[in-house]
């Protein structure tokens, strides 16, 4: 431990400060310069639908990408094998779902937000709420986890372990990303998460390549490394069950936790968003090739470079450093390459942080701005000044609420508090979005049960799982795993609700369509038309 | 109301006679054909994996070559069948779907061969 700590203090911090503000120069002027045509609402929050599948593409992995594919995937397979795995596997066949039954007829019907397309044929005002709500709870759950990395970098960088030098940093990080959405609206935040998945994927494929070159290219080499620096329980490190093998409830919760992540990407308001900012649903559907391509080879080198971390690090020290699991990876850039490889690694995962901050920022403004706003509160007849003027008034409340929770989340796991959001996700918009395209029958009062019930029934039971309360001390850190210390209120025996509120939520939107004498095949007919083939779909701002 | 605004000033049955036509028939069954039963396969599989990963340890832990294992060779696996699907549906959409997708799309907006705008 001791070694470890004089090895992080040994890193530069000066030099790790030094290259993080570079790249935020660099993006702060490409900012600039691609926000100077930005004047109108589809300006703002679709860049004009002026990007092409393969940038959009990249961008939707700079998107996706985040923290906690990074920092906690690799973390997980350093520690728990195996088992860390199964988030990147639910993480990538997900995109199936979206490029198979969502994101082609989304673009094509929708124009800015996820409740363009929910509400489409429903009662306006009531269906655009209710997507706004579920918009921002999922964007919140989903900025924590981002702001939380921030925190578990900061301390791993700067050695400090003291709470406030750490809220300083996440403030910064949260200052700067209100800064790009501002400024760039759209169009600079995907030029942001453009850069920042070129340098995640280039970074990640330099130190897969210098790991398995550690050990002769040959990966069975790499795991008998990992398994003998693990010591006596190594060999588990290779199958699965080190996580999740524990009798009982815990393989129900590994159960669930597929579920949810295979569901929850189709459902990610942030990700859907992207889909507007391309021109046809041709392009979309370009534009998912490329991001399972990326995201793909991505998750494929986090493989490496968890055993990697595993085998050159070992879990006992990644373990114990200052932001634990989180932490794996840049020690492993440390380990590899000294101070300067963990300077750039550490400067990608904050770039990573930011661009994804932005993005989910922007989705969450553009929610709250067109349809709370603009939609229910001015009943559609908004001027389009005011409209982006109110998006950018709440990206500021964003930022502000996301740098107080990320100073309160410090110390979650990352990965974990991601599988929560694509949870919610799944069980709030997933059914709602697929009833909505797919189903004729359905209508408003389907649409809000699923909503509100797939909203309700799962951050009750997490709200009441064993992962905010109750899960007993672990000896070797002397904390609980939970959430809050030292309380136990929890009665669902789940870490992750996926099992339960994503069944639900379909039941009640069936349910709520059936006992609903709604009917609306008119508009039903002309979203069907627009979605397959694209016909009155916005088009391309020219400038 | 914004998304509703159809831009061509469409009477409102343009949509229900599009709707009708043989060839819009055609598009949906098409599409459906495709994504649904393939929708079921990718899901279906890959449950397949996460139940054996839970339930199956022994067989899953099982070395095949050095200290690569059964649960190794299936994950992979997973991001084989994500890439084939990819390939698959883009190959089929390309040839089967959005030249059909187009004529209806031409037929609505610019009917008789007037510009919409």
């Amino acid at each position: 431990m001791r070694t470890l700590a004089a090895g992080v203090e040994g890193s530069n911090p000066t030099l790790n400060i030094i290259i993080f503000a570079v790249f935020v120069l660099i993006t702060l002027v490409i900012v600039f310069r691609a926000s100077r045509n930005t004047k109108t609402a589809s300006d703002y929050y679709a860049a004009g639908r002026a990007f092409n599948g393969p940038q959009n593409g990249i961008a939707i992995s700079g998107d996706y990408l985040s923290a906690a594919s990074f920092l906690g995937i690799a973390g997980a397979i350093a520690v728990y094998g195996y088992d860390g795995f199964l988030y990147s596997i639910g993480f990538l066949v997900a995109w199936l779902v979206a490029l198979l039954l969502v994101a082609e007829l989304l673009r094509n019907t929708g124009r800015f937000t996820m409740g363009d397309v929910l509400a489409f044929r429903m009662k306006q005002r009531p269906v655009r709420a209710a997507a706004a709500i579920s918009t921002l709870i999922v964007s919140f759950f989903y900025l924590l986890a981002q702001m939380t990395g921030a925190g578990g970098l900061v301390a791993l960088l700067l050695g400090v372990e003291g709470k406030a030098a750490q809220s300083v940093v996440i403030a910064i990080v949260g200052v700067i990303m209100i800064a790009y959405v501002l400024i760039g609206g759209m169009k600079g935040t995907t030029w942001v998460q453009i850069i920042k998945a070129a340098l995640l994927v280039v970074g990640a494929l330099v130190m897969t390549l210098w790991v398995l070159g550690k050990y002769g290219f040959n990966f069975s080499a790499l795991l008998q490394g990992a398994v003998d620096k693990a010591g006596r329980a190594g060999e588990t490190l290779l199958g699965p069950g080190k996580q999740y093998g524990k009798p009982g409830t815990s393989k129900l919760d590994f159960f669930s936790l597929g579920i949810a992540l295979v569901l929850g990407t189709a459902g990610l308001p942030h990700v859907l968003m992207r889909f507007y900012t391309v021109p046809t649903a041709r392009d979309a559907r370009r534009s998912v090739v490329w991001a399972i391509v990326l995201i793909g080879v991505f998750y494929l080198f986090t493989l490496v470079l968890g055993y990697g971390a595993g085998a050159l690090v070992g879990p006992d020290d990644i373990k114990g450093a200052p932001g634990g699991v989180n932490s794996a990876a840049p020690l492993l850039a440390l380990n590899l390459g000294g101070p300067v490889l963990l300077g750039l690694v550490s400067a990608i995962a904050f770039a990573t942080i930011l661009a994804v901050v932005a993005g989910l920022t922007i989705t969450a403004s553009a929610s709250f701005a067109h349809d709370v706003y603009a939609n229910v509160f001015k009943k559609g007849k908004a001027s389009t000044g005011s409209e982006v003027r109110v998006a950018r008034w709440t990206a500021v409340v964003i930022g502000a609420v996301a740098i107080l929770g990320g100073i309160l989340a410090n110390g979650q796991n990352v990965a974990f508090l991601v599988a929560l959001a694509f949870a919610v996700a799944a069980s709030a918009n997933l059914p709602t979005i697929l009833y909505s395209l797919f189903w004729k029958r359905f209508n408003t009062q389907g649409a809000l049960w699923s909503i509100y019930g797939g909203l309700i029934v799962s951050i009750v039971l997490i709200v009441f799982s064993p992962a905010v309360s109750g899960k007993p001390v672990d000896a070797a850190t002397g904390k609980s795993p939970s959430m809050l210390q030292g309380v136990d209120f929890h009665w669902f025996p789940l870490d992750n609700p996926g099992l339960v509120s994503i069944p639900v939520a379909f039941l009640l939107g069936w349910l709520g369509t059936v006992l609903s004498k709604e009917r609306n095949s008119k508009k039903y007919a002309e979203m069907e038309v627009r979605a397959l083939t694209g016909a009155g779909a916005e088009k391309a701002v020219q400038h | 109301m914004s998304t509703t605004d159809v831009e061509s000033g469409d009477p409102p049955d343009t949509w229900e006679r599009a709707q009708e036509s043989a060839e819009f028939r055609q598009l949906r069954t098409r599409l459906r054909r495709f994504v649904f039963p393939m929708a079921v396969l990718f899901l279906a599989w890959y449950l397949l994996y996460v139940l054996l990963a839970d339930y199956a340890h022994g067989f899953m832990s099982t070395k095949i070559a050095g200290n690569f294992t059964v649960g190794l060779l299936f994950g992979l696996l997973q991001f084989v069948s994500t890439f084939l699907i990819t390939w698959l549906y883009v190959r089929y959409a390309n040839r089967n779907l959005d030249p059909l997708a187009e004529r209806i799309r031409d037929d609505i907006e610019n009917p008789a061969g007037k510009e919409p705008r």
